[in-house]
């Protein structure tokens, strides 16, 4: 609803609207705790925030730590943020909260260098404390730069510097941040720096309110912060569907020929349009999945995308729909090809009427302006669609095994017989309970799964430790090799001793990637769910379905799997048993363990 | 439009509350959500609808709507 880029002050104005209208839209959204210890006024930034999580599928709750309190917070605790809980703590402080650095030409190379430790370790030292405390993400902005120099620009080389300090104290902030686990870097130097510093910082803010930054900077600090936010919880874009006149070359390639659109070295034009492909040939390279939507018919199209100056080749593409059909409707399509929903896709088109057109059909779908090709990388770069958090092997590889699919796909149509199909797939799984090298990924799938998702649970990276570790839990996780690719892991269940009932468990968490939909995986997993049951002496299986906008597609799971509803809510929900004693395996094509 | 009209219009939509109307002995006491917070978010409104810029002692010295006008008029002499 708000989109990007934003008007920062209409915001600010309209923000109480927006809140309210945003709460009303019926989406429905994961709710998340989020505790903001500041060294500055953090309440505008908190209202910000709030927005842009609303837009982005994530209702939080906040905390907030008395003026200056951040470090006490830290380090300390108190009984109000130890009963929050917190899901996720975001440290704001600035150039305005550091302690350790003064003025003093007397200072030796020794001192000054002890100096810059001193901060560094009071900072490690909180960040400590809260990991240990609370497990949970940590969000830590760097610091911006000064808005004044002493010693003009050798404050940058010389160390009585603060420029000097505070560049030496960042670079210790990122070696951090490269080794640490569930901790994450807010750039504010480079945000400061793009954002403009005297816009960023205004001194009536700063004396009057203690606001360490201007009003006009909140909302862009909040927008940045939210990125990095929703990306931790699995709402980033996933996929662009490209238009190609005009959007990746200059000219209409059915109109001018090959050799008359405009790509390439030969003029500014065809540059502007190769360095924006060469940027989006980057995404793919971080795991962003192309399309293209494009009016055209399909010869001329591939004949565009073959053209020899050009970065990107029709094999960059997961998908091309070049075709006359309303683009809304190749964007579905393309939808579910790939298996993802409408919302994890950006559209990009200078023509405002098909841009008009897709935002009217597609609400869910991201729609920038998108004019003037010495633009594009500005927009789509500002607007953190994919904001990275962490490189899994699983983002990189995404491409490749979308790739794989279509091959899949493409020989499915061979076969008569379903079963003869999944047979020649030479499937091959791994499942068993919960190892270390999957904490990651386990933790990442039960954040952003929605549709194979019985219970849509979610779970922190310790939390998933926690169960692979009792007991009294069962864990399982689920790998798919197949002769087209490693799938990784694709599924992952939890379940637990029933509080009330003997020798009964509770299915609690099951989910599966949708990309191995229909290859009878989920069927291999009870199989060994049942197994490790009945090794724990267990003769029945609680499964429960709590329905949301997205998991239709489970809600007879277990009925599919044989288990009988013991009850049906209004609201959807179910919950089902299956009595394991004489349980015979269905599972018939992977090959497990 | 009347100076009044334009405050009105700013009030209404940072407190998202239609029914404001503000005069000139109007103060934050008779306008629930005005607290010190929401006071910021105001003055960021209120300069950017007459395209003025507050300094330190202007914002510190208002009591009342009349005197946020009164300098408004000031400032709008100069632009």
């Amino acid at each position: 609803m708000i989109g990007f880029p934003f008007d920062s002050i209409d915001l600010i104005e309209n923000r109480k609207r927006l809140r309210r209208q945003l709460l009303a839209d019926g989406s429905s959204r994961i709710k998340k705790k989020i505790a903001i210890l500041g060294g500055s006024t953090t309440n505008d930034i908190k209202n910000m925030l709030e927005l842009f999580l609303l837009d982005n599928g994530i209702e939080p709750s906040f905390y907030q730590s008395e003026y200056n309190r951040f470090w006490q917070d830290g380090v300390f605790s108190n009984k109000e943020l130890d009963e929050f809980h917190p899901d996720l703590i975001f440290i704001h402080t600035t150039n305005k909260n550091i302690e350790s650095y003064n003025f003093n030409l007397k200072l030796s190379a020794e001192e000054s260098e002890q100096n810059i430790e001193n901060e560094f370790s009071r900072y490690k030292m909180m960040w400590e404390a809260v990991s240990e405390r609370f497990s949970c993400p940590i969000i830590q902005n760097n610091f911006d730069q000064p808005t004044s120099r002493i010693l003009g620009n050798k404050d940058f080389s010389d160390i009585h510097g603060f420029v000097y300090f505070i560049n030496r104290l960042n670079m210790m902030f990122a070696e951090y941040a490269g080794k640490a686990k569930n901790f994450y870097i807010h750039d504010i130097n480079w945000l400061s720096a793009q954002f403009g510093l005297d816009r960023w910082a205004d001194p009536l803010h700063w004396h009057m309110y203690k606001y360490a930054l201007s009003m006009e900077a909140i909302p862009v600090f909040a927008y940045s912060l939210s990125n990095i936010i929703k990306s931790l919880y699995g709402k980033n874009k996933k996929a662009l569907a490209l238009d190609l006149d005009n959007t990746l070359w200059g000219g209409v390639v059915g109109d001018d020929g090959v050799n008359g659109i405009e790509i390439g070295q030969e003029t500014p034009t065809s540059q502007a349009y190769l360095a924006f492909q060469s940027y989006l040939s980057k995404l793919k390279d971080i795991g962003i999945t192309l399309t293209v939507v494009s009016k055209n018919d399909e010869e001329n199209a591939v004949a565009g995308l073959n053209h020899p100056d050009g970065v990107l080749k029709p094999d960059d593409f997961t998908i091309i729909k070049a075709n006359w059909e309303p683009k809304h409707l190749n964007i579905e399509e393309i939808c579910s090809e790939l298996n993802i929903l409408t919302d994890s896709v950006v559209f990009l088109d200078d023509n405002p009427a098909e841009r008009e057109i897709v935002k009217g059909m597609l609400p869910t779908t991201a729609v920038p302006s998108f004019d003037g090709v010495e633009n594009y990388i500005r927009i789509l770069d500002r607007a953190g669609y994919f904001e990275v958090t962490a490189l899994s092997d699983d983002d990189l590889k995404r491409n490749e095994m979308y790739k794989a699919n279509f091959e899949r796909a493409n020989m499915q149509k061979k076969f008569e017989n379903y079963k003869d199909y999944l047979l020649s797939l030479d499937m091959k799984a791994v499942i068993e309970g919960f190892v270390p090298i999957y904490y990651e990924r386990i933790t990442q799938l039960t954040n952003k799964s929605n549709q194979f998702n019985l219970t849509t649970k979610r779970y922190t990276a310790a939390e998933i430790e926690a169960a692979a570790n009792d007991n009294n839990k069962i864990t399982l996780y689920g790998k798919l090799v197949d002769k087209f690719g490693d799938n990784g892991v694709v599924s992952v269940v939890i379940a637990e001793a029933n509080p009330q009932e003997k020798n009964v468990f509770d299915i609690k968490l099951w989910l599966m990637s949708c990309r191995v939909l229909k290859r009878d995986m989920e069927l291999a997993m009870l199989d060994e769910l049942v197994l490790q049951a009945k090794k724990k002496g267990i003769n029945k299986l609680k499964g429960y379905y709590y329905k949301t906008a997205k998991n239709n597609m489970v809600s007879n799971l277990y009925g599919d799997f044989g288990f009988k509803r013991i009850s049906l809510l209004e609201n959807g929900d179910s919950v089902w048993e299956l009595d394991i004693s004489d349980y015979k395996n269905k599972n018939h094509v992977i090959d497990v363990n | 439009m009347d100076i009044y009209e334009r405050l009105n219009k700013v009030f209404r939509k940072v407190f998202d509350d239609k029914s404001i109307v503000v005069n000139a002995s109007t103060t934050a006491n008779d306008i629930e959500d005005w607290d010190s917070l929401e006071h910021i978010n105001l003055i960021a409104a209120v300069e950017r609808e007459f395209k003025v810029k507050f300094n330190m002692k202007q914002v510190s010295g208002m009591k009342n709507v009349g005197e946020m006008v009164e300098i408004i008029q000031k400032n709008g002499k100069r632009v």
